[in-house]
């Protein structure tokens, strides 16, 4: 039962990782990207949403409302601003880009809201649970899986039905053969970026509202983000989504067996899947 | 008739310190279809991606219907009526063949472009894409990966069509297949270059005919008449000769 329980929360766990891997794994299927400010995104988005909550007494889905588009507006400001600047074959220039924007970044959240931690009042709900067959179950945690599973559902239908989603895959199959057909690269990327930022925007909320956040807590969300979408493949929305739950599951059963071993449970598994199948459990070789 | 659809003027173009055309002359006018014929590393694909925009070049350097339009970008090429069967195809990968058509059809619809071409008509022209929908494009034979890529090409509505090397690789059947195609395309009024390393083949299906040696035009002629020896030594070198 106890392991049984491990599982749940490990599962409940994977549905914050995925909010966060979504948006990697799209940007890097896309343009070969890897955001290392990925996680300062996140933070920035949680510190503006509690400070909108705190300046105008907004609960936290009405701070969700208004934080989701400035979200997917500063996502597109992005790559119109700097990344289609460093884009293309070499991956270096993009890496040090984003890594640029992550020291800025995070002193610019330094200046702004000083290094204290804070969190988004959630009006009771990040401390109600549910109780099923003897396992006690965050009413929190499984609206953030709900979230996920729809973020993930919907990510996925928009990139196989949806004309903008053709034209992403295209573009990230052949760029130069996507032109050739009519697509305009750069905005299609925008709009790539815009996605990608545009969920944290939801994952901000959550994660603000089940602990607390500081200025420099960005880079361990990278980290579970990478990890994620390292383990389920690279560039697949469904690899993001089952990674984050493998992640979530490794952890929470590691941190059963003893609570120090949680997060480096995750970085083993991590490891042991790049030595073995570095294309991910969902990657093509 | 009014004056070429396209003309090249002086056209160079550069792989970094290596300079792959020394000046190029060339026109067409709409509705004809010219043969770019000329040996490998001749210049013949580094013309066709110069012209759409996939290399730098001087904005005077093309010019289409009067305007300077060297060095516009691919996407806009496109919008203008220019549509390229790539050298190596060049299909999205991982994607079925009819989204790969759709990509093309999406596009020409964003960008306000109407023509004669559907999918539908597509299927008319080659049957086998119609029952090959489904299947992602990966798996097709090279023939039919070729279809698609011309398929692709002509749902942008093209005005002007560049075909690099479509017989490149395929058995005779098939090159026959797809060249039977073209009389439908230069029926809807769409002009088109060829690349075509087979000269018979070019010279059939085209109006006029260039010949590329070391990033230079070498013969310049009407297919009918010029000779066997006039493009032999045009081909492979000697006296510049025009017909
Ligand atoms: N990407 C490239 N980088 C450097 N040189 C190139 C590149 N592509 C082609 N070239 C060179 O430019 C010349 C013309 O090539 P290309 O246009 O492909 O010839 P063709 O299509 O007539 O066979 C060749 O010498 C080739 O080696
Ligand atoms: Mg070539």
């Amino acid at each position: 039962m106890q392991w049984f329980d491990a599982l749940v929360q490990g599962v409940l766990l994977g549905g914050m990782y995925a909010q966060y891997a979504l948006g990697m794994a799209l940007m890097f299927g896309v343009m070969k990207i890897v955001n290392v400010s990925h996680g300062d995104l996140v933070i920035l988005l949680s510190l503006v949403g509690i400070s909108l909550s705190s300046s105008f007494g907004l609960g936290p889905f009405t701070v969700m409302v208004a934080l989701v588009p400035l979200a997917l507006g500063l996502g597109w400001l992005l790559q119109k601003a700097i990344l289609n600047k460093v884009v293309g074959e070499d991956p270096l220039p993009s890496l040090i880009a984003t890594f640029g924007l992550s020291l800025a970044l995070q002193n610019l959240m330094l200046q702004i809201w000083s290094a204290n931690s804070r969190s988004l009042p959630g009006g009771g709900i990040e401390s109600k649970s549910i109780q099923i067959g003897g396992i006690y179950i965050g009413l929190l945690p499984v609206i953030v899986l709900v979230f996920a599973v729809a973020l993930t559902w919907g990510l996925d239908l928009m990139l196989k039905r949806s004309r903008f989603g053709r034209a992403l895959r295209a573009a990230a199959a052949d760029v130069e053969a996507a032109a050739m057909t009519g697509i305009n690269p750069r905005r299609v990327y925008a709009s790539a970026t815009a996605i990608a930022v545009g969920i944290l925007g939801f994952a901000a909320v959550f994660q603000s509202l089940r602990s607390t956040v500081a200025p420099a807590d960005g880079g361990a969300q990278l980290i579970y983000a990478f990890e994620a979408v390292i383990i389920g493949g690279m560039g697949s929305v469904w690899g993001a989504f089952i990674g984050s739950m493998v992640l979530g599951v490794t952890q929470a059963l590691g941190f059963r067996i003893d609570p120090g071993f949680g997060v480096l449970a995750g970085h083993l598994v991590f490891l042991l899947v790049l030595a073995t199948r570095p294309q991910g459990l969902f990657g093509k070789a | 008739m009014s004056g070429p659809i396209l003309s090249t003027h002086g056209l160079i173009a550069r792989y970094g310190d290596f300079q792959a055309l020394y000046g190029i002359d060339f026109e067409i006018a709409a509705g004809e279809a010219v043969a770019l014929i000329g040996a490998n590393g001749a210049g013949k694909s580094t013309f066709l991606r110069a012209v759409m925009g996939l290399l730098p070049v001087a904005p005077d350097m093309v010019r289409m219907e009067g305007s300077n339009i060297g060095g516009t970008a691919t996407d806009r090429m496109v919008q203008m009526g220019v549509a390229i069967v790539p050298e190596g195809r060049r299909l999205f990968a991982g994607m079925s063949v009819e989204d790969n058509l759709r990509v093309a059809i999406d596009q020409a619809e964003r960008l306000g472009r109407k023509g004669g071409w559907s999918l539908p008509r597509l299927h008319d022209l080659f049957p086998i894409l119609k029952e090959k929908a489904r299947t992602p494009v990966q798996s097709l034979s090279g023939g039919q990966q070729q279809m698609v890529s011309i398929g692709r090409a002509l749902l942008c509505q093209p005005r002007l069509l560049l075909c690099d090397e479509i017989s490149l690789g395929l058995a005779p059947k098939v090159i026959r297949e797809i060249y039977a195609a073209l009389p439908e395309v230069r029926a809807q009024g769409t002009s088109v270059i060829l690349v075509e390393q087979d000269v018979g083949l070019a010279k059939q299906a085209s109006d006029r005919l260039y010949c590329l040696l070391e990033g230079r035009v070498t013969l310049t002629g009407r297919s009918i008449e010029v000779t066997r020896d006039a493009i032999s030594q045009a081909y492979f070198g000697g006296s510049h000769a025009v017909v």
